[in-house]
């Protein structure tokens, strides 16, 4: 108990659903006030971490913490310190704004006066107020993902964690709500951990973990991640990409690798690299782009293959 | 203890947990709010049953004849009257625990899960705000007894109410662990034709059965004990009631009423601990 380092810890945790496995042997801490974010393609374990960080589903191997306390011995102290706002909604569309919050409160444990003052805090930080005694069908999408982070945080967690909190959200929404989690962490010291298939949102976090097929590849703050890469990143666009890709080995001695349909390279001072290649193999270049490196370029460095490609061949 | 993150801590009340009562009274308070704002659940579980004890009170009245009830000249109406209250508290508890998968569905149901509290209260919630629905349009319908000369008296009526009060419960429960393990409300419906509408078909609310395999399901079937409880409360006090021959005393319809909510009631509470299809998706 007295080791609370961490915010959360996440030590060898592994998950079957039957016979596929969705992680495996994962392990990482959120630190206190950070701003973690969980990134990786759908299918990719993320939301299962989620549901067992949340105390939704039961841990079969491994140990999870949260603020010192074990989910599967202390569900309930993890509970009540958490605030979980979920991807699909969790608001009952049939009530008001209000009545949402109230019965939120009820379960944890407040009531009268102090319920009352926390709901009106909520409303006003969420420019909820004037909604407050509107149904939540009435509301517009962005209106609903708004009540649906004033119920998780209502109770004041100190572990906030989101599960795609983006989706749907125009990107005025998103960037408010970025600015939302910055002020919490900052005036409450929150730890946040979120998780997103966006890889530009990632890049906000104070860290990254970017996990795939059910394990972590890389986990650092987004600058870190970005510098391993080595350089800029050159990508061509060609008939034979593998035949290119050989020949460029060849004829310059540099590491020259296919990702789906283009050749890739990732190297210092890549700028100073094309005309050069485009001279060396005239016609078969179709196109060619020089770009400084991204997560994406992380995500496929370590993993061999573009982040897209395979969300969409596990979804 | 975990002074390593005091100082973030400091900036934020002390955590606390939803107490029992709170939660009990939350949830069934809920379950109230959305059933009157969804008018026509209203109109659904009322109205069905009392068509039926009409038309069927119309068109079986004539031909009715109980053995042992010729003196007494007990109507197909008067004795329909019992099992259809419980009909009523069948059919609202179905819309209840329907709402479980709704609930579900619609992803309330996460929130509740991964709040501070105990399983236990969640499912008391649930049953307690359905059962008391139930058990409110039951006694609308109870006080049509009057048009067919049932002599209610303050002391059965109050028995009535709590007797009434536990079959709710009982029947709510019931529902909440077929709902909670179904992830579609058709399917729920498939459980609703082929148990629970033939559990009420065989409990002598719709017809009596002394001899034969029938009277055999009927002896095992709780649910005959809600309706013959029922039916003697309605004559408490009556000299020469008009009662079915063979029907069980009211100690063994308290006994084993109070059994069944007993039994449903830790069921529900043994399928909501475990995780569902449905938690999984």
């Amino acid at each position: 108990m007295g080791d609370a380092e961490a915010a959360i810890e996440v030590r060898d945790v592994s998950f079957h659903y039957g016979t596929r496995r969705a992680l495996n042997e994962v392990g990482f801490d959120v630190r206190p006030g950070e701003l973690f974010a969980l990134v990786g393609p759908n299918g990719g374990g993320k939301t299962t971490l989620f549901r067992l960080l949340a105390t939704l589903v039961p841990l079969q191997h491994g140990t999870i913490r949260v603020l010192g306390h074990d989910v599967a011995r202390e569900p309930n102290e993890v509970r009540a310190r958490i605030g979980v706002v979920f991807q699909a909604p969790s608001v009952d569309k049939k009530l008001t704004v209000r009545e949402n919050l109230r019965h939120q409160g009820h379960l944890y444990g407040l009531s009268g006066r102090a319920l009352r003052a926390r709901e009106d805090e909520m409303l006003e930080e969420l420019g909820l107020s004037d909604r407050a005694g509107d149904l939540v069908e009435k509301l517009s999408g962005g209106l609903r993902r708004r009540v649906e982070l004033a119920k998780g945080l209502l109770h004041r967690p100190h572990v906030v964690l989101l599960d795609e909190p983006s989706t749907g959200l125009d990107p005025g929404a998103r960037s408010d709500l970025w600015a939302y989690l910055v002020r919490l962490q900052q005036e409450f010291g929150v730890s946040v951990l979120l998780t997103t298939h966006l890889l530009e949102e990632a890049d906000k976090a104070d860290r990254v973990a970017i996990i795939d097929e059910g394990s972590i590849v890389a986990l650092d703050t987004p600058e870190a991640l970005k510098a391993t890469v080595g350089g800029d990143t050159i990508s061509i666009e060609a008939d034979d990409p593998e035949q290119l890709a050989s020949a460029i080995r060849e004829q310059f001695a540099l590491e020259a690798t296919v990702v789906e349909t283009m050749v890739r390279l990732e190297l210092p001072e890549a700028h100073r690299w094309i005309a050069r290649l485009i001279e060396a193999f005239p016609g078969r270049i179709r196109s060619i782009t020089l770009s400084q490196p991204t997560l994406e370029d992380v995500f496929i460095a370590r993993t061999g293959h573009r982040f897209w490609a395979e969300g969409v061949q596990h979804a | 203890m975990a002074q390593a993150v005091a100082d973030p801590i400091t900036r934020t009340p002390r955590p606390s947990y939803g107490r029992p009562a709170q939660v009990v009274a939350t949830l069934s308070a809920r379950e109230w709010v959305r059933f009157l704002r969804q008018k026509n659940r209203v109109f659904g579980a009322i109205g069905q049953p009392a068509v039926f004890w009409l038309l069927f009170g119309a068109g079986l009245g004539p031909t009715f004849r109980l053995p042992g009830t010729e003196a007494t000249g007990l109507s197909y109406r008067e004795y329909f009257f019992p099992g259809t209250v419980m009909l009523i508290l069948l059919f609202t508890a179905i819309f209840t625990t329907i709402s479980v998968i709704e609930d579900r569905r619609e992803g309330f149901l996460q929130s509740v899960l991964v709040a501070p509290v105990s399983r236990w209260s969640m499912v008391l919630g649930k049953l307690v705000g359905g059962g008391a629905l139930a058990l409110a349009q039951g006694l609308i319908f109870l006080a049509f007894g009057v048009t067919i000369g049932i002599a209610f008296t303050p002391l059965s009526v109050l028995l009535a109410v709590v007797f009434l009060a536990i079959c709710a419960l009982a029947l709510t429960a019931l529902g909440f662990v077929f709902a909670w393990g179904t992830d579609s409300t058709q399917g729920y419906h498939a459980v609703m034709s082929v148990v629970l509408f033939p559990m009420w078909l065989l409990s002598g609310a719709f017809f009596p059965a002394e001899k034969g395999w029938l009277a055999w399901v009927l002896a095992v079937n709780p649910l005959t004990y809600g309706v013959a409880g029922l039916r003697r409360l309605l004559y408490l006090g009556v000299d020469n009631p008009p009662l079915p021959p063979g029907l069980p005393s009211m100690a063994t319809c308290w006994g084993v009423t109070l059994l069944f909510a007993a039994v449903t009631f830790a069921l529900s509470v043994y399928v909501a601990g475990r995780p569902s299809r449905g938690d999984l998706v």
